[in-house]
């Protein structure tokens, strides 16, 4: 085996999905799966051959090798107490919890910027979706505020986001913001429960300047719904970019809507939780670029 | 102030002789008092209640009536309306974006003026009213809440799908912690059964709500309709919080719902002067006040002066008159979000399609309140549909 050795801690539906995913990289060899009980996620990984324990974090950090890298799929809170001990053992960590220790990264806007970080935050589902979007707007015309309604099966949220469905909305208008390049951002999330499950959708809204080239626009979101593809094929627009023209209400500005629908690959969670695939497979991208650094370095 | 004896029609049923607090005023206001951690779950409503049953109307003119005006009220005409509504003696005033606090979005439409500054405003204007705020998790957050506080509204109306109930917990609490009466908001009720709704009312009154509506956004209930979910939620939280109905009139039922509802047991229902609301508008607010007083039912409002603030204070802003017309019924008919009328028209215009296709299929997609931008995503669908038929042809 070459390459980096990983480790999921979280053997959950998105550990588990997770897990199939970073199992089709070439350059990344997940060696534990880490639970905290013994689980069907610990089961699913040992019958890959993946070596598995409920021994938590005390158990992953007497491994020998060490990981690398480790996917950090828990809580917010686990993730809280956990990130310490994987920094002072010089384990990088990718984050999908809540927590945002590290910087927030979005594979193709932002991740070169943030490539030997020692901690990155996934930030959220709908801001994986959205925020390449935001910014391929804002890379052409300054963006004086964007918005996003991330729209989920209900079957979809978990306990946690729904817990908490205020830290959601907050931390994807703020990566709206600080990862889009939007001077302000605003998020929307809404939960619907209709069956069978409707495939996540996101509609993103910037307002652009009243002379902004829209032929340009248009190309650049084409051009990033191709980038983003590469790790999330079942990511797609359902309309080319819809243009309004400028309005007093918005402070002079037009404004571009962008209506994008995320099927899931289906590897482990249901096809309709592209907010979950999102997750998952933006986070296997981060590490497949991790490996391919390291092993241009080694 | 008593409920009256003439409680003509249908029969009346148990839980509303133990229910509700003795009177407008003292009312749920109550629990504040005790709204601590320990006070939060589950609420109650025991306030030295005797037998008395005082219905209260809660007027959303300035909230659910924002949708049909756009977003665009102003701060005169918030006042206006908050000082003719006071005036008439209703005890609970809504004024928010249509869309709950955080509303002013492209998505729902950018508000006039904010939120915050007609909520001051009507918290100046009112004399004994409290001005209520409508909040939906997932569009507002608690610091939209902390600044509604702030400004004077001390009653929080939070609103989730009829089965996301617990979206809302965080915000039970928080709206509970800063001392605020706390109203659940079930919305879209006819898409689930009475027994679903009864389960989802119950996270809510644990998470510290003092009453819970049965919301009928899509004015699609139909008389048992509203009848069977208020009873299911009265035989569920009916010992320890109110039960409310909110309709519209998309199929004209909306003041007879309202006349179940309390029939059922319900201590709070919403109207608006006009009917001034989303899809047909609301039961309107003079309407319930002149249809219980003849059903002898106090609701302790003088409707004289309702009727004058119907028509001399809000019609002659209104845009148009609220209207039973196609795409409205559609929505009833077919169960759609009212807030969605006039996105949809937006849409139908702009992409040359019928809106009431728009408001169908949407309704065969079953997309749910804040999923306004589907609207457009229909629209382009449908007009994509008709350029290959005419293609074909």
């Amino acid at each position: 085996m070459s390459g980096i050795v990983a480790a999921i801690v979280g053997p959950g539906n998105i550990g588990t999905d997770l897990l199939a995913k970073l199992r089709r990289i070439d350059g990344i060899e997940v060696a534990y799966m880490v639970g905290v009980v013994e689980s069907d996620g610990l089961a699913r990984a040992r019958e890959l051959g993946v070596a598995a324990s409920a021994g938590g974090v005390d158990w992953l950090l007497d491994r020998d090798p060490l990981p690398d890298i480790v996917f950090e799929a828990t809580s917010a809170s686990a993730h809280l107490a956990n990130a310490p001990r994987y920094a002072s053992a010089g384990i990088r960590a990718i984050d999908l919890t809540p927590a945002h220790v590290g910087p927030m990264v979005c594979p193709p806007v932002n991740l070169p910027e943030h490539l030997t970080a020692p901690n990155v935050s996934m930030i959220t589902c709908g801001g994986q979706a959205t925020i390449p979007i935001v910014h391929a707007v804002s890379r052409l015309v300054p963006v004086r505020y964007a918005e996003i309604v991330a729209s989920v099966a209900s079957r979809s949220a978990g306990p946690g986001t729904r817990a908490n469905i205020d830290e959601f909305t907050h931390t994807t208008a703020t990566a709206v913001e600080s990862v889009g390049g939007a001077v302000r951002g605003k998020a929307i999330v809404i939960l619907n429960p209709v069956e069978p499950p409707m495939i996540m959708r996101d509609t993103v809204y910037c307002a652009i300047p009243a002379d902004a080239d829209t032929g340009a626009i248009a190309d650049s979101i084409h051009a990033m719904v191709a980038e983003v593809q590469r790790y999330v094929p079942g990511y797609e627009l359902r309309a080319d970019p819809q243009f309004d023209e400028p309005r007093a209400a918005w402070q002079g500005d037009g404004r571009v809507a962008v209506f994008l629908q995320v099927r899931g690959n289906g590897d482990y969670l249901p096809e309709y939780a592209g907010n979950l695939d999102i997750m998952t497979a933006a986070a296997a991208r981060v590490g497949e670029l991790v490996a391919q650094a390291s092993a241009v370095q080694a | 102030m008593s409920a009256g004896p003439a409680d003509s029609g249908a029969g009346v049923t148990g839980p509303r002789a133990s229910a509700g607090p003795a009177g407008r005023g003292a009312g749920v206001t109550g629990p504040r008092a005790s709204a601590g951690p320990a006070g939060r779950a589950p609420a109650s409503n025991a306030n030295g209640a005797g037998p008395v049953r005082q219905l209260r109307i809660t007027d959303t003119t300035l909230r659910d009536g924002s949708h049909a005006m756009s977003h665009q009220f102003t701060e005169e005409q918030v006042r206006a309306t908050v000082h003719a509504l006071d005036a008439a003696g209703v005890a609970v005033i809504e004024v928010t974006h249509g869309d709950g606090l955080g509303g002013s979005s492209f998505n729902y439409g950018f508000s006039l003026t904010d939120e915050i500054t007609l909520i001051a405003a009507g918290v100046a204007e009112a004399r004994q009213a409290r001005i209520a705020v409508l909040l939906v998790p997932g569009i507002g957050t608690m610091a939209d809440l902390q600044a509604a506080r702030d400004a004077g509204a001390s009653v929080a109306r939070i609103a989730t799908h009829c089965t996301e109930a617990d979206v809302s917990v965080q915000h039970f609490g928080i709206a509970r912690d800063m001392g605020m009466e706390t109203v659940g908001f079930l919305m879209m009720a006819h898409r689930t059964s009475p027994a679903e709704l009864a389960r989802q009312a119950r996270i809510m009154v644990d998470a510290g709500a003092q009453c819970v509506y049965c919301v009928d956004s899509a004015g699609a209930l139909m008389l048992a309709g509203a009848q069977d979910r208020v009873q299911a939620l009265i035989g569920e939280i009916g010992a320890q919080a109110q039960v409310g109905f909110h309709g519209h009139q998309n199929l004209a039922l909306g003041v007879a719902n309202s006349v179940l509802a309390y029939q059922g047991g319900a201590l709070q229902i919403d109207g608006s002067l006009c009917g001034l609301g989303a899809g047909a508008g609301n039961a309107p607010t003079e309407v319930l006040a002149a249809t219980f007083d003849r059903l002898g039912i106090s609701t302790g409002l003088d409707l004289q002066g309702l009727l004058a603030a119907a028509d001399d204070v809000v019609k002659p802003y209104l845009p148009r008159l609220p209207w039973t017309d196609r795409a409205a019924i559609v929505q009833g008919y077919a169960g759609v979000y009212s807030s969605f009328l006039l996105h949809a028209e937006h849409a139908a215009q702009r992409y040359g399609v019928p809106v009431y296709d728009i408001l169908d299929r949407v309704a065969q997609y079953g997309y749910v309140g804040g999923q306004e931008d589907m609207l457009i995503d229909v629209a382009l669908q449908l007009a994509r549909e008709q350029e290959q038929a005419g293609a074909a042809r």
